[in-house]
């Protein structure tokens, strides 16, 4: 063991001393809803393949209250974690020009959200449609 | 010289990150408060028949696999890279366990997915 103490800075809190960090933090945690909903998915999976009454019994668990709260802020936070993706994206992606002018940020930012409101269109027409 | 690995996990992680941005929220909404509600669609739209021909065709197979493993993939990478952000100095056994867990929960999909049968 070395007899040196060096001083390291605490990491507690850091992000709620300016709103930009706590946004960015938020953005993160909305990983671990994310996660959560592919697990509660892979339940579906694993109960649909026991048969009709373990499938029930987790469509059942679905209608509880805490499972309608959880999947409404799951919601909100991955629907906020939809709405940064599409946003940073240009900063991601190489400069694109047309007519010696380069496409705004927004433009392709708003692409991306378009994008976002026809797949959730389609989906929704797809689960409806086939019933 | 060890190549690194992190490109493999950083373009599931932008797979899983370009899908959940495209239907996570209407997912969501569908499977875990319109339907458990019936608000809005018919009652029987998660029904065992349904969800079961689902699960059974080529189709449904290939949309659970990729939303439940890259869903995972893109989450637990972010959580990964999250642990440094509070404090948490974690090396190859927090990557262990996080893409650990993403692999597993793929593999276990994929063998449920052949169980549940064609």
């Amino acid at each position: 063991m070395s007899a040196r103490k060096p001083y390291v800075r605490s990491m507690d809190g850091w992000w709620r001393k300016n709103p930009y960090f706590t946004r960015y933090m938020v953005r993160e945690a909305s990983a671990v809803f994310l996660a959560v909903y592919a697990v509660i998915l892979l339940i579906g999976v694993f109960r649909l393949s026991q048969g009709a009454a373990a499938y029930g019994a987790w469509l059942a668990a679905l209608t509880n209250p805490l499972a309608i709260v959880f999947h409404g802020i799951a919601l909100l936070a991955v629907a906020y974690h939809a709405y940064t993706w599409w946003k940073v994206m240009p900063k991601t992606m190489p400069m694109l020009h047309v007519g010696g002018r380069r496409i705004p940020e927004i433009a392709l930012s708003a692409v991306g959200w378009a994008a976002t409101l026809a797949a959730s269109l389609v989906v929704y027409m797809l689960v409806r449609g086939v019933s | 010289m060890k190549r690194a690995n992190e490109p493999i996990f950083w373009s599931l992680c932008g797979a899983g990150g370009v899908l959940s941005a495209l239907v996570g929220p209407i997912l969501i909404l569908l499977t875990g408060i319109v339907a458990p509600t019936g608000i809005g669609v018919p009652p029987e739209v998660m029904a065992y028949r349904r969800a079961l021909a689902f699960a059974q065709s080529w189709c449904g197979k290939a949309v659970l696999l990729a939303v439940i493993s890259l869903f995972l993939w893109h989450a637990m990478h972010r959580i990964y890279h999250s642990l440094h952000d509070l404090g948490i100095h974690a090396g190859a056994g927090a990557a262990a366990v996080c893409y650990g867990f993403a692999l597993v929960a793929t593999l276990a999909t994929a063998y449920l997915l052949i169980v549940i049968g064609f």
